[in-house]
């Protein structure tokens, strides 16, 4: 039993520092606790800023409906689909680093992982605004529901990928908002036992629901987290390939391939986790949080960043090469002309997608560059611009040209309402996080706890002596009988 | 409810804290709790706790859900307004897998964060006492409830001798939702038994 509690000198620690218990706690609580700085109000307002574009968006979009996009016939779907698939691909790498990586026991993944399911939620309310306020009539977004009504009643179509995307979202949403704030209540009440403040000991009391830390609450919260993780793992790739159902279950050329599911899910990680780096170089910076954040995390997930680049690069050339070999020549046609087609309206869009994502993640085969915190800030950007287009090309690039040439519609281009929703997103997204990062602990004060003395600095120090001994005389100098 | 008295140790390290939970078990000594700032693997078993069923309860809700999603589906597709979808059958299984496993996944986590709040008697507004207020930062609390059989002066020496640090017998209300967020405000005061003098 207490050999588990030691990790080999191989293994980079994971918190930097002369860190006991206490100087956890008071590392972490200390944005929280101090006074919002300029750098938080200057950013908190200019996402605020964004936040209200957004709304000016979407009201003119509800007055005037959707003609204030530029859609057109054969262009139903533009910017606003593009939006929703790419913002619900960056919820995924939240779900799997606290969900996924919880069972297969990546101790790397306590560092991040509250700022990163925190992201997800985020991410996934900016996703579900853009279905819903696409629907035009925006109040009878309940028609989604199956309620009892009095037309019928009639029931919505069970057999519809979009229904099965309802349901996907929403339970989504849900299962990641319970796990992420379940995991929370130990840090609130960590909070609410420092406060001096009056509406700070109200507030943490309030949200941490009066947790005492009590043996059996730690068993049973212990259980739920591991459950839920379970429940998430399965989750988080249904809910992405039931996005790529949207497009895959239809006859569309273009959308029409059966690769689309494991395509999707491996392209969510791979901009999530671009996201995820963004917000963590700054956050570590800003915070001051490099002892708990390091450069291994941040290596780690470039690591994850080049595989799944490389998943999605092989998705690529496998639907094209499927493209040609089916033989079927709309097929074909919309890879050739519509997209490889440099030359074709969008053709642009095609091989920017292929830069971002498959070539330029390839930099980060090199040590150095994975550990540069400057490579590592431009490369999630670009990554996410090219997730974006990948996006962009599926969904326009396949319908812009029907069968009939006479279908061919006008050149697509989004209007400032479509473009103002999109940066109304961004605006609600970082919102969300300035408000989080600055009354919620962005780092897991519980879980960092549980393995500072495994993987802190200062403790692998202690064990690098222990190392030469025997086990039998380790086990008697630094083990504890955990025996009933 | 009547008052309690609790012996109240703490520990710093939990290296110490383990051998020292078996010892006070071995002495009969009855532990109320041990409060920590996180989990501590093992712990539960050293204090003779029972396994939780939560896993279980989470199962059960999730076959619920199985069952809530395939019964509703089959009932209105295949009885109350049957839809002619591209001329496919009513009873279209394979097409409700998605909406299945997505109520499944959905009634599990629900019921099951229900039921933890439940069990551990969690919600907004409730106050708990947990005895030190640094047990949620850095100290490992251990709580020994005082029995008619309990000297409370053996029992204080034992923990000391244990490497308990600051080492208080208090007097709390038993009861689940006695508490309070901190020292200053206390909602109970532990009042003295005051002999009659007249």
């Amino acid at each position: 039993m207490a050999l588990l509690r030691y990790e080999s000198q191989v293994r980079a620690p994971l918190i930097v520092g002369d860190k006991d218990y206490h100087q956890v706690t008071e590392d972490i609580c200390r944005p929280v606790e101090a006074a919002p700085t300029r750098a938080w109000w200057i950013g908190f307002l200019i996402s605020v800023a964004f936040l209200t574009f957004g709304i000016v968006s979407v009201t003119f979009e509800v007055i005037y409906g959707v003609g204030q996009w530029n859609l057109n016939k054969t262009v139903g779907w533009g910017w606003d689909i593009t939006n929703f698939v790419w913002w619900i691909g960056i919820g995924h790498a939240g779900t799997l680093i606290s969900a996924i990586l919880l069972l297969f026991r990546q101790g790397w993944r306590t560092g991040v992982n509250r700022a990163a399911e925190a992201m997800t939620i985020f991410a996934v309310m900016c996703a579900g605004q853009f279905p819903i306020w696409h629907m035009g009539r925006v109040w009878m977004a309940f028609f989604v529901l199956p309620y009892p009504n009095t037309r019928g009643p009639v029931w919505p179509n069970f057999n519809s990928a979009l229904l099965w995307d309802v349901f996907a979202i929403s339970t989504y949403f849900t299962v990641s908002l319970l796990f992420w704030y379940s995991g929370l209540l130990p840090d609130l009440a960590t909070l609410r036992d420092r406060a001096r403040l009056k509406w700070r000991k109200m507030f943490y009391g309030v949200a941490s629901m009066g947790w005492t830390g009590s043996t059996k609450h730690w068993q049973r919260f212990e259980t739920l987290a591991l459950v839920l993780a379970g429940l998430s793992t399965p989750l988080v790739l249904s809910v992405h390939t039931i996005v790529s159902f949207d497009f895959a279950t239809s006859v569309v050329p273009g959308w029409h391939t059966t690769i689309f599911p494991p395509y999707f899910v491996a392209g969510a990680i791979f901009s999530g986790f671009a996201m995820v780096q963004t917000l963590l170089v700054i956050t570590r910076k800003v915070l001051n949080l490099q002892d708990y954040i390091t450069i291994e995390h941040i290596e780690v997930m470039n690591k994850v960043i080049v595989l799944t680049g490389s998943i999605v690069g092989i998705a690529y050339l496998t639907e094209l090469f499927v493209a040609w070999y089916g033989a079927n020549p709309y097929e074909w046609y919309a890879f050739k002309e519509n997209r490889l087609n440099l030359n074709s309206p969008y053709g642009w869009s095609y091989w920017i997608m292929m830069g971002c994502n498959v070539l330029s993640p390839q930099i980060f085969w090199f040590r150095k560059m994975r550990r540069s915190l400057l490579v590592t800030f431009f490369m999630s950007i670009i990554v996410n611009i090219g997730m974006w287009f990948e996006r962009f090309v599926i969904i326009v690039t396949s319908v812009y040209r029907d069968y009939l040439p006479s279908a061919h519609s006008v050149y697509y281009a989004p209007t400032i309402w479509e473009v103002g929703f999109y940066m109304g997103t961004f605006g609600l997204f970082f919102t969300c996080y300035f408000l989080f990062a600055k009354f919620f602990p962005v780092i897991a004060l519980a879980e960092i706890k549980h393995i500072l003395k495994r993987s802190g600095e200062n403790y692998k120090k202690k064990m690098d002596e222990v190392e030469h001994e025997s086990v039998e005389e380790f086990a008697e100098v630094h083990g504890h009988d955990h025996g009933a | 409810m009547a008052i309690k008295k609790f012996v109240v140790g703490s520990f710093n390290d939990e290296a110490v804290l383990f051998p020292a939970v078996k010892k006070v078990r071995r002495a009969g000594y009855k532990i109320h709790d041990v409060y920590t700032p996180f989990p501590i693997h093992g712990l539960d078993k050293a204090m003779g706790l029972k396994d939780t069923s939560l896993d279980t309860a989470g199962f059960i809700y999730g076959i619920t859900g199985t069952a809530t999603a395939v019964g509703f589906i089959s009932w209105v597709f295949t009885y109350d307004w049957p839809l002619n979808i591209g001329g496919k059958p009513h009873f279209s299984l394979p097409a409700w897998i998605p909406i299945t496993f997505e109520l499944t996944v959905l009634f599990s986590a629900v019921g099951m964060v229900l039921t933890f709040c439940y069990l551990c008697q969690i919600a907004p507004f409730v106050k708990k006492d947990h005895f030190n207020l640094r047990s949620t930062d850095d100290l490992f609390v251990m709580a020994l409830e005082c029995t008619s059989k309990t000297n409370e002066n053996d029992a204080v020496a034992f923990l000391q001798s244990l490497g308990a640090m600051d080492v208080k017998v208090e007097r709390k209300e038993a009861g689940w939702w006695l508490g309070r967020y901190d020292h200053e405000t206390k909602m109970f005061e532990a009042k003295e038994e005051v002999a009659a003098t007249v």
